[in-house]
């Protein structure tokens, strides 16, 4: 008699257990899915779409209308002189390719952020840098890209799009690559 | 003190009740624009702080545009109460933001698809937990019970 109650009270004990090992496992996977995930890597919805424009005020004076630009592929860099080692790795890289590609219809912007007028201008002396570069003091264009950290280097196409965004230092083949695959492809895209 | 002497069209110049009732509805009306522009500023402050609150400073590790002391928060603040003064609605502006920098910008996730999960889970949980416990309150009781007889 005793023995026939305990096999009915066993039975929703095993599927509790079942139940609680189920949902470990599928906590367990979540976190396995999430852990390998980079946190601070935020995809951009803004690849493939238009490139906004903006005038950007330049350090060595006059104004940059980037729909002078439209025709042409451009590199936009935000940077950032207290950004260190990143901005400092990518700077001569960012120059090499201006040098390399100017006279291909390139053009490299640098749109300064989050900084002082003095030490920008300190750090674009100390890299020699000759392309186009400005300040955005009050941060809208760089919320207009979506920019959360510096370096961050966009490629927008001939068609004005954007093609392909760079979290961190950019070399200068990884920027080539993606501008020579422009070059090639015509007007559009890759 | 002299007297006030009718003009040309036969009206009292100088202070007449006409006049001061005019000047009356002047000054009330001077107050009311007063009272309405920092009203309007603060209504707009409270607007801006709340947008700001619904959307993750990208520069921090879980912390709201709202609270963030990080430089590129405040520019995001100050774009928001721009956008409010320049007649956006809170949609529109939240939708801007999405449009940057994804669905991730947003510290509440949307309410929709498999996300609902993010905000059933809790109380799913909760739900079970309290089955999983009375269950073995129950049992416990039952052979507290039997172990009296």
């Amino acid at each position: 008699m005793a023995v026939a109650p305990q096999v009915k009270s066993s039975r929703p004990l095993v599927w509790t257990g079942v139940a609680a090992a189920a949902i470990a496992a599928a906590i367990l996977l979540v976190l396995v899915f999430g852990l390998q995930r980079d946190p601070r890597a935020i995809p951009s919805p803004l690849v493939g779409r238009q490139a906004p424009g903006f005038i950007l005020p330049l350090f060595d004076g006059g104004t940059l209308d980037t729909r002078a630009l439209h025709g042409k592929i451009v590199v936009v860099n935000f940077w950032a002189s207290w950004c260190f080692p990143a901005c400092y790795e990518e700077a001569p890289h960012l120059q090499r390719i201006w040098e390399r590609y100017r006279g291909r219809g390139v053009t490299v912007v640098g749109v300064n952020i989050q900084d002082q007028d003095k030490p920008a201008r300190e750090f674009l002396d100390r890299f020699r840098q000759t392309f186009p570069n400005g300040m955005d003091p009050s941060g809208k264009i760089s919320i207009d890209y979506g920019v959360y950290g510096v370096p961050e280097t966009f490629v927008v196409d001939r068609a004005g799009r954007i093609v392909a965004k760079h979290t961190g230092a950019v070399t200068k083949d990884q920027l080539a690559s993606k501008i020579e695959a422009l070059l090639r492809g015509g007007a559009g895209a890759p | 003190m002299a007297p006030v002497r009718p003009n040309d069209n036969g009206r009292a110049s100088g202070f007449g009740p006409r006049a001061s009732r005019r000047l009356c509805v002047i000054l009330v009306i001077t107050v009311l624009l007063l009272a309405a522009g920092p009203a309007t500023a603060k209504d707009l402050d409270a607007r801006a702080a709340a947008i700001a609150a619904r959307l993750r400073c990208p520069v921090c590790q879980n912390e709201s545009v709202a609270d963030s002391p990080a430089e590129l928060a405040a520019q995001m603040r100050m774009l928001i109460r721009e956008k409010l003064a320049a007649g956006e609605t809170d949609k529109q502006i939240v939708d801007y933001f999405v449009s940057k920098y994804g669905e991730w910008i947003l510290l509440e996730p949307p309410r929709r698809g498999l996300l609902w999960i993010v905000w059933l889970a809790p109380a799913v949980a909760l739900l079970a937990g309290g089955y999983i416990a009375r269950s073995y309150l129950r049992r416990a009781v039952r052979s507290s019970n039997k172990l009296e007889q």
